[in-house]
Order: structure tokens, then sequence, then C-alpha cells
């Protein structure tokens, strides 16, 4: 298991209310996100842990274009993988911040 | 919430509780945000999930309070660890406490996990104690099987304990699975890969034919909820009542011990529910049979 926290720039979008929630499953080449209230509203706050070792880079890639893309300030993510691709890692957080956006 | 048709087995454990019950009725008890996670997993390195693969809590079926238990085929199988096990139980015996008009089990399991060993076997008996004491409560516990794992192992015995049954065409019941019998007895015995073969044995319309399930609905997780709610009394009930287990005493022990007896003692070419279906006169229609015309034709023979 290799574990990863990142603590990155991001906006904040003031509408959001999130409740603590629960996105995806672990299962083989999937991975499960906990969105929850974070403390900083400047700062989005990863916490990975992969069953994949050696992929650090590819997940700080991916988690700084997430937190990018979308006005997540104030928000944290953590995060159980069995070995998803950066593609389906990406996609799942995006369901994640649809979902909190919907709700 | 109760819309469009949405496939029970193709729904992630969540969903399914989100589809299960009125909307925005149901409050979860150890969420993932507490991150009670296996210790036995983590200890071989092995991936966690925060609810460990199931979800337990209570919530309203049609006005009725409940108490729902659901478990996430998806992770490892939906088998059941240390912690899984203890949700569940603990789940089971605030049921004796709080008296909801029923529990709903959605059993998507494989049995015990494995990395877990002598913890999940002992989490299975707990259920099964927990389960008894539910049902000595007089509250009627309702299994719900239409996963991609169906219900084996520890948890095919639990989901027999239960009251009712309610399973799709695509839900399964046994004890060891395909790929177990396979690599025991070879593939003469059972060809795993078979997919027919292995529903023809194990699958949803079989299991009702031989009185081991008690409805059969269509792999829709509105169908499963309005069969659930004909269980609590919150519907009218479009089937004869059945329950799988009468009230435990040594008259219908006796009973279902001489029933075991019987079958054990079937024709020998009975291997496969084709083979009884057309003794049943159902010929080779059962099939294409929908599950209201499947339970229909049942009832009418068992009448």
């Amino acid at each position: 298991m290799e574990t990863l926290h990142l603590d990155l720039p991001a906006i904040q979008d003031a509408s959001l209310n999130p409740r603590a929630a629960l996105y995806g499953v672990v299962s083989s080449g999937n991975l499960e996100v906990l969105v929850e209230r974070g403390h900083d509203a400047t700062r989005c706050v990863f916490e990975v842990q992969t069953a994949a070792h050696g992929f650090v880079e590819v997940w700080k890639a991916v988690l700084t274009d997430f937190a990018a893309r979308h006005p997540v300030g104030g928000l944290s993510f953590a995060i159980h993988d069995a070995g998803a691709t950066p593609a389906v890692v990406s996609l799942r957080l995006d369901q994640a911040f649809q979902s909190l956006r919907g709700a | 919430m109760r819309g469009l048709a949405q496939s029970y087995r193709e729904a992630l454990a969540r969903l399914r509780v989100q589809a299960l019950l009125d909307p925005d009725s149901f409050s979860e008890w150890v969420d993932p945000a507490q991150r009670v996670t296996s210790p036995h997993l983590a200890a071989l390195e092995a991936p966690v999930s925060f609810d460990d693969g199931v979800i337990v809590g209570q919530g309203l079926l049609y006005a009725h309070p409940v108490i729902l238990i659901a478990q996430e085929g998806q992770f490892n199988g939906g088998a059941v660890g240390e912690v899984h096990g203890a949700k569940i139980r603990g789940a089971l015996l605030r049921a004796v406490r709080d008296k909801p008009s029923a529990v709903l089990l959605c059993i998507d399991s494989g049995g015990v996990r494995l990395h877990e060993a002598n913890a999940g076997l002992i989490a299975i008996s707990e259920i099964m104690r927990a389960l008894f004491a539910v049902q000595e409560a007089g509250i009627p516990v309702i299994a719900l099987i239409g996963g991609t794992c169906g219900a084996f192992g520890g948890m095919g015995i639990v989901a027999r304990l239960c009251d009712v049954i309610i399973i799709s065409e695509e839900g399964r019941i046994g004890l060891s699975g395909p790929e177990v019998i396979e690599t025991v007895k070879g593939v003469e015995e059972f060809d795993s890969r078979d997919r027919a073969l292995v529903w023809r044995i194990t699958g949803g319309k079989i299991r009702r034919t031989l009185g081991e399930a008690t409805l059969l609905v269509d792999d829709d997780i509105a169908a499963f909820s309005a069969a659930a709610g004909e269980e609590v009394g919150a519907r009218p009930r479009f089937f004869k009542k059945r329950r799988l287990t009468p009230a435990i005493s040594l008259q219908t022990l006796q009973a279902a011990q001489q029933q075991l007896s019987a079958r054990a003692e079937l024709d020998a070419e009975i291997r496969d529910g084709q083979v009884l279906w057309s003794r049943m006169g159902l010929g080779d229609q059962v099939s294409l049979m929908s599950p209201e015309q499947f339970n229909r034709r049942l009832e009418a023979l068992e009448s």
C-alpha cells in the first residue's frame, strides 16, 4: 500500500454544501472517493491510499488537474484505490464533484 | 426514485439503498466518514473500504420503518470480514430493540472473507444468532438477492434462515459456488463456465421452484422494493403469502428433515432445473416466462 498526501490551492464555490459522501467502490481497477468538508476554503486536500506502487507523480498530475478544473476549495477527498487507471481516477473524481453539485 | 426501471444487478449497494427506500429517508450507522475499516486487510496491505463493504441503517419503506443491511458485492465479492460482520450483527440486534416493521437484508456475497479467516467465520455465526433473535422478537427478515455475487457460502446459509427471500432470475443461492465445485470435483461434475447450467442449478427460477425462495421479481430495484413493501403490509399482496421458516419446533424441524430426505431420493436423473421443469409440465418455456407468469404458474401447480 502506498499513501500520498496532497494539499493544493483551489478556489471555492460557496454554494456547495458538502455532506460527507462516498462515491465509487474499491474493486480491481476502480476506487472509492470520500468527500468531506476541509479546514481551509482556499485549499483542497487529497489523501490517497493505493495498491499500485510507484505512481506518485501520476497521482499528483491527475489530482492537480482535477483541482484546477473544479472549484474544490474547502473540500477534502479521501481515496482508496485498487489500481485504477488515471482516466478512471479522473472520471470518479468528476462524478463525485458533479454529485456534490447536484445534491 | 421509483420511476424508470433500474437494474438491481448493475447498481452499487449505495444506489440500491437509495432506490429501495422512500426518498431521503435512509440514515446510515457507522457511516463511511467514521472510517471503521478492516484491520485484517490493512495488515495484509490489501485495499480497504470506508464502509468495509456493507451499508447498515434505518429508513422508510412505503412509510414503514425498516432496518436495512446492504452488502457491496464489488468490494472483495461482498465477503464477510470482522467489521463487515459486526455491522450486520449490530444492525440485527438494533432491530430487536427498535422493533421496525422488518429487516431488509440485501445479500450480495460469496461468503466469508478468506483474508480474515476465523474472524469471518465467527462473524457469520454471530449473524445467524442475531438473525434468530430478530425472528424471536417477531420481526420478519426479508432477504433480497439479485446482485452479481448472489448468496453463497455462509451468506447462502444466512439467506435460507430468513423469513422471506425475494430473488430475481439473475440472483443465485448456493453453498459452494460453481468454481469451487469445479476445482474440487472436476469439470465433469460442474462446468462453472457453462452460465446457463450454473443458473439452472443456482439461479432465481430454480430456487423459487424448489421452495427455497419465496418470490421471483424482475431485475429492477423498484420491483424488489414493491415486493418488500407487500411483505411489510404496505402494499396489497399480489401472490400468496409464503414463509421459508415456520416457527421452529420439533414438529417443524422433523417435517423439514423429511422433506430433505424425500428430495435426496429424487430421481438421480434430475441434475438440472430443466429436467425438473419438464417433469412438472412446464416444458422448455421456463426461460421465456416473465417473473409474473412464472410465479403464477408455480402458484397454480402448488395449490
